[in-house]
């Protein structure tokens, strides 16, 4: 286990890429997920069929795959991002299938004379979702958002395989310089246990706060 | 505001779609069936398997009835499955049967399921190795003296270099001290990244965990270079259609031995005593020309087999049983030039 203890160091840089890896593309996961989410219940066929067929698009892909496609199918039209933001962009995408359909069963879960209240008053479709629905929706979301989040923590290791020195990136250099791989992975295991934890509690505090009392 | 599907729309595309399914996974297990009853009348054989002293791995391998293997994937002419039938190929893959064959008898043709290759990356060959997931490692593995604290080597049986690939039309790079300063591509776990961190230490490293990932971002010019041993590199530019090209400045040796489990005395006595008879009748350099031979690479003598620390000579240093296994090991793996 030295070779974990003397590189504590290495091991913290890199766990920041990955605390910023999953941040960044959380908070784009979200704002894409609530979109489609809305798109997927709203009135107009359209944006229904474009939120369906992006989620059952990426959802269905497996995130190496499409992290491969977009670092290097679509370097070849042109299309050129850093690996970290590559991963950023792909992570986003894919979490936000995770996120829009989370949203959308809480959106089902508002009951229904919320809804039939707000028409009756005469809230327009906007209006209904952003002010009487996706407020409780988000609610009752908050712990399987979470959980989604976690998995996104997790999936972010994918960043590593694709020249990311996150932790996953440097457990494998780590390996790679000292070849002995198990304290290495160990070394990244219980990293990524550090961050996935306290987001767990995170998650539940965030739960009790925003709980509809009812 | 809910969308609302009657179940029974669901059941009935459902239906289809399942019979699909089965008759799709029925074919492909027919198909499969009968891959497998041809290799096993092929298997029948004339030449009587070797018998062994019970108790020792080969006796075990052979009352198993199977040699497991960890191999590459995805090295051309090394070791690689290939994609388009999964049969396997390379001089790993041709090394590996013959081993099997010294066990089994027979050719490597005959040997049918007699041999199973597990795709082993770089990360996983020791775990493999003392988990017992596989019997040997025939991977490219580079033999050295941090690796032989976890496993023993048989061999070696290549002594390969580590070289530069870059793109054809590139004239800048002519060694390996070129590289500082650019960015160059190779894999996590390997020794090729451990190697160009020493040697180039101002080299921008990018990692990948395949050497396609690599080849592709030399392609896409992401990366100025790739580095690792001379024959995957001989791999990729027979794959590029000339894209690439080697700089041929080669910078390291590279002993590629069988990794097995440490302290297997027995086994490793054996598939050394193996080498060597195969290097002697031809068939480590019919091998060779199938393999690697054909990427143009020319045939090399093969490197003189490394008993180190063997039951033999530990019998005869009985005085200095560490010292003397240091040196001998010492004396075989810095011969850099």
């Amino acid at each position: 286990m030295d070779i974990v203890l003397d590189n504590l160091g290495g091991y913290t840089e890199a766990a920041w890429i990955t605390v910023e890896l999953t941040l960044l593309s959380f908070a784009a996961a979200f704002v894409i997920g609530v979109l489609i989410a809305a798109f997927r219940v709203s009135p107009v066929v359209p944006l229904r069929t474009f939120a369906v067929v992006w989620v059952e698009t990426f959802r269905n892909t497996p995130v190496i795959v499409l992290m491969f496609l977009f670092v290097f199918g679509l370097t070849k039209v042109g299309v050129r991002y850093s690996f970290f933001v590559s991963a950023v962009i792909v992570l986003a995408v894919y979490t936000s299938t995770f996120v829009a359909e989370t949203v959308r069963s809480g959106i089902n879960s508002v009951a229904k004379g919320q809804t039939e209240a707000g028409r009756a008053l005469g809230l327009t479709f906007g209006q209904l979702l952003g002010v009487v629905v996706m407020p409780q929706a988000l609610r009752t979301v908050v712990a399987p958002l979470g959980s989604v989040f976690i998995a996104l923590i997790k999936n972010s290791s994918i960043a590593g395989a694709f020249a990311v020195l996150d932790l996953t990136g440097f457990y494998q250099r780590l390996y790679t310089e000292t070849e002995q791989p198990i304290p290495a992975f160990l070394g990244a295991a219980v990293a990524y246990l550090i961050l996935a934890l306290p987001s767990g509690w995170a998650v539940g505090v965030i739960e009790r706060r925003v709980a509809i009392k009812r | 505001m809910r969308s609302f599907r009657s179940p029974r729309s669901t059941r009935q595309w459902m239906a289809p779609v399942l019979a699909l399914t089965i008759v799709l996974v029925a074919a492909a297990c027919g198909s499969d069936d009968t891959t497998t009853s041809t290799a096993t009348t092929n298997a029948t054989e004339a030449v009587p398997p070797p018998t062994f002293a019970p108790g020792t791995t080969m006796a075990n391998i052979q009352a198993k009835g199977k040699l497991v293997v960890g191999i590459k994937y995805d090295q051309p002419g090394v070791g690689l499955r290939n994609p388009t039938n999964n049969s396997f190929e390379g001089f790993d893959i041709d090394i590996a049967e013959l081993m099997a064959v010294g066990i089994f008898g027979g050719t490597p043709d005959s040997l049918g399921n007699k041999i199973e290759f597990v795709e082993a990356v770089s990360a996983n060959r020791e775990p493999f190795l003392q988990n017992g997931n596989v019997d040997i490692v025939v991977a490219r593995y580079t033999i050295n003296d941090t690796r032989k604290q976890q496993v023993d080597f048989a061999g070696p049986y290549l002594l390969a270099h580590q070289d530069v690939l870059v793109l054809e039309s590139d004239n800048s790079i002519k060694s390996v001290t070129d590289l500082n300063g650019k960015k160059v591509c190779s894999v996590q776990g390997s020794t090729s990244e451990k190697n160009v961190i020493a040697k180039a230490p101002q080299a921008e490293l990018l990692s990948f965990d395949t050497y396609s990932k690599c080849a592709e971002a030399l392609t896409d010019g992401r990366v100025v270079a790739v580095t690792t041993d001379g024959p995957i590199l001989a791999g990729f530019v027979s794959t590029s259609g000339g894209a690439f090209k080697v700089v041929n400045a080669p910078f390291t040796d590279e002993p590629y031995g069988i990794g097995l489990k440490k302290g297997d005395d027995a086994f490793r006595t054996f598939l050394n005593d193996r080498l060597e008879k195969i290097e002697a009748d031809g068939e480590w350099a019919a091998a060779f020309e199938a393999t690697l031979g054909k990427l143009s690479l020319a045939l090399p003598e093969p490197p003189p087999i490394d008993r180190y620390g063997a039951i033999g000579e530990l019998n005869a240093t009985t005085t200095s049983t560490p010292g003397a296994t240091t040196s001998t090991t010492a004396a075989t793996t810095t011969t850099v030039p």
